[in-house]
């Protein structure tokens, strides 16, 4: 028709070329497919390098553990088929079961265990408790089916530490990659786990397809949690990303994929009205709500400072502005989550009783000199930018003031490691949230005391300490509790962070997706989808 | 004629070079790095440290960006800091997504808004050329995202013709592929309709008082003839760049459709990028835009010395 | 469109311009009137905003978090239980901040470059390859980048939205320094040792205002879209300040059961956005009148 027109689409043609030169090949049609929409992009696959959840989802898919925490939160065999225990409570011996194999075919050995042990303690919390040498002495693989672990004293947290469902999860690589350099990512992802990584199909930021992997011998034992037998029952599980949750609604609704991790708590109706739609909370335990003094700064440098804010953070109004609706939320005023079995009552009245006037009244005998509080706000992660604004809003009733500080999640990331002064790019306040399985014991980094190891905010107090290290040490469980109390009470004498209740994050699902495992960590076997 | 050319694709090397330079500088003397995202919630500051060494991100600036220089001379982007795969990877996954959009929305754009533009310039006064031009005022007017939920609204979930969101490739069938880029296309297509039809519309109208459509006219040319085989064709320059100014506002349209209709093209790709702060993605990905704004408009250019060998520099 | 703006104007100066704008603009143009009348509508409303009944902004509410809009809160409130009335009102002042500055800074620094580009040859080359870098770089993407590798504030958000406009604004204004130089009272001047400032200030800078005006509204138009879009994005202005864009980010979840949060932010921005285009169009009319009968 028009000249231009016509030159322009031959234009268009030429620029067309190179694309249909790039276009991957497309694979084979899969008979039984569970399409998911992961609650985020999985940048990185290397679950030891990096704390990441969706990292750690993968790698439950990918890797197998040793141990792994049942719905009791006791760790289970998983790769171990059995062990035994010195009479003196220092060697460890671990039986590897039939069967285990790696993805390439080749059989899974105590030394690649051993290594993979040794990595994961380089990089991980408690892994590096276990592997500091005045605990352990050795870790060794007499043959190919035994693993030997000799300490120096005797270690309560043993197989807590190797079954520990969260992240830095202790997964097992062959040596050849375990023996990479914690601090570089492991490049190919073989393991011995019930999928497949499809690396070739693997579009980062947008999809993730894993395959059965058909060799898999699961244990007989029905599942729960991380332990018992992980079986597969579907083909491929693909995991596309969507950064749109309005979007991911509504293709769940209009059956484009099968499952919705974690939509956001408002969509929920919306979603439970639709036809074929359940859902549903998937993780017993929750989240924990967690706003950070620094305690080397002023004001929060002073303990009556921080107390007067804990004393104002009112968990309701945390919890209804981030959370929305109260099905999802409840006020728990212990600082380890509420239903586990180390929840205590002690000192918590200061959060239980929180209202602007305590706050008030506190700040008033504080000393507090006007000095401004910066809060740096995450505006890409909702849940923690609504705990900001709230945050805010108390600090200014009860009369400080308040910076406020927006940034994304990532620049907040390398600020908070700054202990330098405000003027230098310091900080006084952040809010995050901890998922409940990671902060089930003293031992989770977040309520460290020692400001030279401990977490950003570097409180410092030896008394906590103390509590702390002696907790894996303990005797018993009546011990454990005594210690943890102990914690508690510190924790809240001390004005550590501001405790700002539980929430829980729903799963939405078609109604043929069936056999979801109820946990803190999304698995994907046992899932069947009806066709 | 060749020599002008090769001029003009010389010249392109220095304006590349600024480009470089300037998205280097830009992310790093910004606050925020990778090493902190990487080492997550329970690294010290000596873990942060030996992820940076790691990462090459501790060298002094100058030897950072002349490494970076030397890779693109070897045609390497670098590889990903968080998924660990090479940046042209990862880009030729997302190249066809985006590719097929922005063609749909450029040909798309061109069949609706140059005769629109034809017809609004021949019936210039009438109401017709007032209904254009305001759809051209308010396609102008639109937030991209808000006419894409609008869409959404009305056409996937209201009437269930189209599907909400994705991409299917034009390689496993033509009809999955249209099915799914209806809506990103339209919703993309608006601004663009708008900026042609204005734009064809004040040139065919600029050339419609030259002297020798007047002559052509005068000698008995049907109007048809005066309007394609003249006016249009004498109008085709300002048209053309016009489109070719047009790319860069095609990228950034494409950032916000794509993530609208979850498409997993280049858009989401450098605004993941720029969040995580993937530094070699966010480096060759700009780099790349440029260099094909900067490739449209020079084959613009040399378009014109063909079809309107007036035109020298 | 540049190229239709890029006239040379002659030695009238604007107050011709001016006495033909105040004769015919109404008359001519209404709907030229009825964008100008809007857009100081909007102005008002940003400046009066404590006294339209509004209430404050940023506080939060949770209990009344997603409300239809009523008598209590006329827009709806959103998830905080905010009243979207009092912020979008008090967004009005961040679109109209953001797309004013951007349009006088863009325009300032444009034909300080500019200027120099045209009239000192030594600068030209160079100035002229960085503006086509800067060029080449889509405007979003290079906003994108700067708010969120700069932290996000309003005036980040303003120079990264003008940073974008600038290389525009630069080669118009050479383009009429270029042709001006040539004109025979230009010649003069120099001729009869008039200094280069006072060369630029007199003869020069007048031509250039003319369509600077014009390509100002544009820029003014484009800035309010582009702070949207980044608000949209997640990057604009922080969202303790009210603005049209993040006001719509924050309902972008809630957009299938609060449409009210997207929906009025959104039509006032269209309506903005209008206005000034149509006033720009009007405006490039008027003071453009070669082209004027036909746009």
């Amino acid at each position: 028709m028009f000249q231009t027109t016509r030159r322009a689409l031959l234009f268009a043609a030429a620029l067309a070329v190179p694309a249909m030169v790039l276009v991957a090949p497309q694979p084979a049609a899969a008979e039984k497919v569970l399409r998911v929409i992961p609650h985020a992009d999985l940048k990185n696959i290397d679950p030891i390098w990096t704390t990441a959840y969706i990292t750690r989802n993968h790698g439950y898919m990918v890797y197998d553990t040793l141990f792994a925490m049942d719905k009791n939160l006791t760790p289970q065999p998983q790769m171990v088929d059995t062990y035994s225990i010195s009479d003196d409570q220092l060697t460890w011996t671990f039986k590897l079961r039939d069967g285990l194999k790696w993805h390439d075919g080749a059989p899974v050995t105590a030394e690649d265990c051993v290594a993979s042990l040794q990595r994961w303690g380089k990089r991980d919390g408690m892994g590096q408790a276990l592997m500091n040498p005045d605990v352990t002495e050795s870790l060794t693989a007499p043959d190919a089916k035994t693993i030997v672990l000799k300490l120096k004293q005797p270690y309560g947290l043993v197989l807590q530490s190797i079954g520990k469902i969260s992240s830095n999860v202790p997964f097992m690589m062959p040596k050849r990659f375990a023996e990479t350099d914690p601090f570089t990512q492991v490049t190919d992802m073989i393991g011995s786990g019930p999928f497949k990584f499809s690396k070739e199909e693997w579009v980062p930021g947008s999809k993730v397809v894993y395959v059965k992997n058909t060799d898999y011998v699961p244990r007989n034992e029905p599942p729960s949690f991380a332990a018992g037998g992980k079986v597969v029952k579907v083909d491929r599980v693909e995991w596309v990303y969507f950064p749109d949750q309005n979007t991911a609604m509504n293709a769940l609704i209009n059956g484009e994929v099968d499952y919705f991790e974690q939509p956001a708590n408002d969509l929920a109706p919306i979603l439970a009205n639709s036809e074929g739609i359940t859902v549903e909370v998937n993780d017993p335990v929750g989240n924990m709500g967690f706003a950070r003094f620094n305690h080397l700064l002023p004001p929060f440098d002073n303990v009556k400072v921080r107390r007067a804010a804990m004393a104002a953070m009112k968990q309701d109004d945390y919890l209804l502005a981030a959370v929305g609706l109260p099905e999802y939320f409840s006020t728990c005023y212990s600082v380890f989550p509420c239903g586990t079995p180390l929840e205590t009552s002690v000192e918590s009245g200061i959060v239980e009783n929180a209202s602007i006037e305590q706050g008030k009244k506190l700040l008033a005998d504080s000393g507090y000199d006007g000095t401004p509080v910066v809060i740096m706000q995450p505006t890409d992660i909702p849940a923690l930018s609504a705990f900001s604004l709230v945050t805010a809003e108390k600090l200014r009733k009860i009369g400080m003031k308040v910076d406020m500080q927006a940034m994304d999640w990532s620049t907040l990331t390398s600020r908070r490691a700054k202990r330098d002064p405000v003027k230098d790019g310091g900080w006084n306040i952040f809010h995050t949230w901890w998922i409940g399985a990671d902060v089930l014991d003293p031992m989770a980094i977040a309520y460290s005391g020692n400001p030279a190891k401990g977490w950003f905010g570097w409180p410092d107090d030896a008394e906590l300490e103390t509590a702390r290290t002696a907790y894996p040490l303990a005797k018993d469980t009546a011990e454990q509790k005594a210690l943890a109390t102990k914690v508690q009470e510190r924790l809240y004498k001390i004005g550590s962070h501001g405790n700002l209740g539980a929430f829980f994050v729903p799963v939405a699902y078609r109604n043929n997706v069936k056999g979801l495992i109820k946990s803190p960590v999304q698995f994907f076997w046992n899932i069947d989808v009806e066709r | 004629m060749f020599s002008f050319i090769a001029k003009r694709v010389v010249a392109t090397i220095p304006v590349m070079g600024v480009v470089a330079l300037f998205v280097f500088l830009m992310l790093r003397l910004s606050p925020g790095d990778p090493a902190s995202v990487i080492a997550g919630d329970y690294a010290t500051a000596e873990d942060i440290e030996r992820i940076r060494a790691q990462l090459g991100l501790s060298e002094p600036i100058i030897i950072q960006f002349g490494n970076w220089i030397w890779q693109l001379m070897r045609a390497d982007l670098g590889i990903s800091i968080f998924s660990n795969l090479p940046v042209t990877t990862l880009i030729a996954q997302r190249l066809e997504p985006t590719v097929m959009l922005s063609l749909t929305t450029l040909s798309f754009s061109i069949l609706v808004a140059v005769p629109l533009g034809v017809l609004a310039a021949w019936k210039a006064g009438t109401w017709i050329d007032r209904a254009v031009m305001i759809f051209a005022v308010v396609g102008f007017s639109l937030p991209v995202f808000v006419l894409g939920y609008v869409l959404i609204y009305e056409f996937s979930l209201a009437l269930r013709w189209l599907p909400v969101q994705g991409y299917k490739s034009p390689f496993e069938g033509i009809f999955p592929f249209l099915h799914h880029i209806i809506l990103p296309t339209v919703t993309l297509s608006v601004i663009f309709i708008a900026l042609f039809a204005r734009i064809t519309r004040a040139s065919v109208l600029e050339v419609l008082e030259e002297d020798y459509i007047r002559t052509a006219r005068a000698k008995g040319q049907t109007e048809r003839k005066v309007l394609l085989g003249h006016a249009l064709r004498n109008a085709a320059v300002p048209i053309v760049t016009v489109i070719g100014l047009g790319i860069a506002l095609l990228i950034g349209g494409v950032v916000v459709t794509e993530s609208v209709f979850n498409i997993p093209g280049l858009g989401r790709l450098v605004f993941d990028a720029i969040l995580k702060r993937d530094y070699p993605i966010i480096q060759g990905l700009i780099l790349m835009f440029s260099f094909v704004y900067i490739l449209v408009n020079l084959m613009i250019d040399i378009f014109y010395t063909v079809i309107d060998p007036r035109i020298r520099y | 469109m540049s190229a239709i703006t890029d006239r040379d104007l002659g030695p009238g100066g604007i107050r011709g311009y001016l006495a033909e704008f105040r004769r015919n603009v109404l008359r001519r143009h209404p709907t030229m009137a009825i964008g100008g009348g809007l857009l100081i509508l909007m102005i008002l409303s940003a400046i009066l905003a404590p006294f339209l009944f509004t209430v404050d902004p940023i506080a939060l509410s949770p209990i009344q978090r997603l409300r239809v809009p009523s008598g209590d809160h006329w827009f709806g409130t959103d998830m905080f239980g905010r009243d979207i009335y009092s912020r979008t009102i008090y967004g009005t002042r961040i679109s109209l901040v953001v797309g004013l500055a951007a349009a006088v800074l863009s325009i300032t620094i444009g034909l300080v470059i500019g200027m120099t580009a045209g009239y000192i040859r030594l600068l030209d080359a160079i100035l002229m390859r960085i503006m086509d870098g800067l060029m080449a770089i889509p405007g979003i993407l290079l906003a994108i980048a700067l708010v969120s590798l700069s932290g996000a504030s309003l005036i980040t958000v303003t120079i990264a939205i003008t940073i974008p406009e600038i290389p525009r604004v630069v080669r118009l204004v050479r383009a009429i320094v270029l042709s001006v130089r040539e004109e025979p009272y230009v010649e003069a001047a120099v001729a009869a040792g008039t200094r280069l400032p006072l060369i630029l200030i007199r003869h020069i800078l007048p031509n250039t205002i003319p369509p600077l005006i014009v390509q100002a509204t544009y820029v003014c138009a484009s800035a309010m879209l582009t702070e949207s879009i980044l608000g949209f994005l997640g990057v604009g202005t922080p969202p303790e300040i009210p603005s049209w864009g993040n006001i719509m980010a924050e309902g972008r979840t809630y957009f299938q059961i609060a449409p009210w949060i997207i929906f009025f932010p959104g039509a006032l921005l269209a309506l903005t956005v209008l206005a000034v285009n149509v006033l720009g169009d009007g405006l490039r009319d008027t003071l453009d009148p070669r082209i004027a009968k036909k746009m």
